[in-house]
């Protein structure tokens, strides 16, 4: 066997990352249930057309009805399919959770290392990053959405702005320890410096509580875009959210607690099984309690 | 060699430490860490430096790597001449292209100067990587081949072991096999074994003092440990206080120490005879405070040679023999004294 043939063989060991990750999932029955729970989530949102019939179609004469063949949860006070609204709510919820995660990971990671990195730039940045944390994240959320058109995008950013100094206060005080260690000095005893300091040595050891921070943003989000509908700011109300079915069954709550129930069931489901997989995910990404796969 | 190097024909010394003052200053107050330390290294040497926590050893050899933090530490005078170069004139950028090329270190504890989220074959490539132009293939054909040269035993299954997985002397065999990896002129070695068991201990040592030979490195090796200098050390320097009290050949210091404070070390190591009621001899009071600059001898208030004339502002350190410096105006007195003493010879 020559040199590089056992270069090759010790390489082939390191692709075992994505089995490895299989072998966790198998060990841990609770994490599979919740990653499954989020796929069904997904593909209920991708494939919302295929599954449910209109969300938006309004017939008075059908309104407040009992599930149907039509429509299995019935129909809402203007006669729209709930169980449609509910797929199609998937949507915009899955969407702003997602979206909001990457962007205050994005953005927050960036100016957190920085921040981290830098005496002076960083004071700044941790000044204003107070200031930001002194106001109630909704009422930030509500000033942008009431500033900006209305759509799904100004939601987005919305709540995405309150997200980004949590993120940046996290990625700091990870990155001031992780800058004491002993490892960060060796890397500069071999002429590592600079950005390839950062990116090789410093950042990767601070994923870990970055991606539990980056699920909990995406479980915060959901919740607040929910919020926000419900409240009736940024989408429109025909837009089908979770938020916004839950406020039009507000008035008819006495009589038909159900179309309240299943929207916010989906919403507390979704916010859980992101929360689990949050936890879960950072031990399964940390080389030193990964299961390895067969060697 | 490279072309980088403006050497000054007449030196064959590796590295000249001369002069190298330096404090650390805070808002309101000044930590005289270095005081007036000169050294130096010559080819395939290795050279220890020894005393105890706080003495300025780390400081010294941070100060080489460039390694303490611009803010605060301040080197007020001297220079550090590697191959005539002086490092504490570099630039920041130079600087990174000779850590690791020209100058290598390892680092007291193994367990933690690992990064843990990369493999050890990825950790020991990047310095490769990162100072010669060579494939992701090449570099890791030499980062085996330096496992190989380290000792580690099943090299090519090791390449790419987390730092977890490995005990903590593989461990400090990867950080020296990072550090060699470019085949630096220097090495410089801070506490390499203090963190490890015993018997590890002897084989990180020999495997230095092999590498030494076999690369023809150079090599500054920084300890408390009178045992471990005793074991490899060709030359020795005694570090009080920020200052090189004595220097010499390791031989002439166990056999004939002319400090004070050598002379206290000495005395305090178990002697091979040594029977279980023997007690060790310690040096009594405690280290002084550097917030403000000593004129005179750092050592008299503990010293038992001490006298008035020690708090006088010190002569220059005097030569006693070839290579043998003391900066102890009563060197006889202390000569005399150990030159009955059965623990240092049986040491030396």
């Amino acid at each position: 066997m020559s040199v590089y043939d056992q270069v090759s063989a010790t390489r082939g060991r390191q692709g075992g990352r994505i089995s490895a990750a299989a072998g966790y999932l198998a060990a841990n029955p609770a994490t599979a249930i919740c990653f499954g729970v989020l796929l069904l989530f997904v593909l209920m949102a991708v494939f919302a057309p295929l599954i449910a019939g209109d969300p938006v179609k309004i017939d008075p004469a059908q309104r407040l009805t009992g599930p149907s063949a039509s429509a299995y949860w019935g129909r809402d006070h203007l006669g729209r399919d709930v169980f449609a609204r509910a797929v199609y709510g998937s949507r915009m919820s899955l969407l702003v959770g997602f979206s909001v995660a990457a962007i205050a990971t994005v953005f927050g990671v960036a100016i957190g290392i920085y921040a981290g990195m830098s005496r002076i730039g960083g004071a700044i940045a941790m000044r204003l990053v107070d200031a930001m944390m002194a106001i109630p994240a909704i009422l930030l959320a509500i000033a942008f959405a009431a500033l900006m058109d209305a759509g799904i995008l100004t939601v987005i950013i919305a709540i995405s702005i309150p997200e980004i100094p949590r993120m940046v206060r996290l990625v700091r005080s990870v990155v001031l320890g992780v800058r004491q260690q002993p490892y960060v000095a060796a890397a500069i005893s071999i002429g590592t410096g600079g950005l390839p300091l950062v990116w090789r040595h410093i950042l990767p050891n601070t994923l870990g509580p970055v991606l539990v921070q980056a699920t909990y943003a995406c479980a915060s989000a959901i919740i607040t875009s929910a919020v926000l509908s419900f409240l009736g700011v940024g989408t429109s109300p025909e837009v089908p959210s979770w938020g916004g079915m839950m406020a039009d069954a507000r008035s008819f709550f006495r009589i038909h607690p159900e179309l309240m129930v299943y929207p916010g069931v989906l919403l507390s489901l979704l916010v859980l099984v992101v929360n689990v997989l949050g936890d879960r995910l950072s031990d399964a990404l940390d080389p030193r309690k990964m299961v390895r796969g067969s060697v | 060699m490279n072309d980088m190097t403006s050497r000054t024909p007449d030196s064959d010394m590796v590295l000249e430490v001369e002069n190298l003052s330096l404090e650390f200053a805070d808002r309101d107050k000044v930590t005289y860490a270095l005081d007036a330390v000169s050294f130096s290294v010559g080819e395939g040497e290795i050279v220890s430096l020894v005393g105890e926590s706080g003495c300025g050893k780390s400081v010294t050899a941070m100060t080489i790597m460039g390694l303490l933090p611009k803010h605060g530490a301040r080197v007020t005078s001297g220079s550090a001449l590697l191959r005539g170069r002086d490092l504490l004139q570099t630039s920041e950028r130079e600087m990174r292209r000779m850590r690791g090329d020209r100058i290598g270190m390892i680092f007291q504890d193994p367990m933690t100067s690992l990064n843990p989220v990369h493999t050890v074959g990825m950790q020991i490539s990047e310095t490769i990587r990162k100072h010669r132009r060579v494939s992701r293939g090449a570099a890791e054909k030499r980062a085996l081949e330096m496992l190989d040269l380290v000792r580690i035993p099943d090299a090519a299954s090791r390449l790419g072991a987390y730092p977890h997985e490995l005990s903590g002397g593989m461990r400090q065999r990867v950080m020296i096999a990072m550090a060699l990896a470019c085949d630096p002129e220097l090495l410089i070695a801070d506490e390499p074994t203090t963190a490890l068991d015993v018997t590890v201990q002897a084989q990180v040592l020999d495997l230095i003092a092999d590498l030494r030979r076999d690369i023809g490195m150079s090599v500054i090796l920084i300890t408390h440990d009178l045992g471990v200098v005793a074991g490899v050390a060709d030359r020795m320097m005694v570090m009080y206080a920020g200052r090189i009290v004595e220097q010499g050949p390791t031989e002439k210091l166990f056999a004939d120490p002319a400090h004070g404070y050598t002379a206290g070390l000495m005395r305090s190591l178990p002697g091979v005879n040594a029977r279980m009621r023997d007690e060790l001899r310690e040096i009594p009071g405690s280290v002084p405070r550097l917030d403000r600059k000593i004129e005179g001898c750092v050592f008299a208030p503990r010293c038992e040679f001490s006298s008035e004339t020690c708090l006088a502002p010190l002569p220059q350190a005097q030569e006693r023999a070839q290579g043998h410096w003391t900066r102890c105006i009563h060197a006889n007195a202390v000569c005399e004294a150990m030159s009955d003493n059965d623990i240092v010879r049986a040491w030396a």
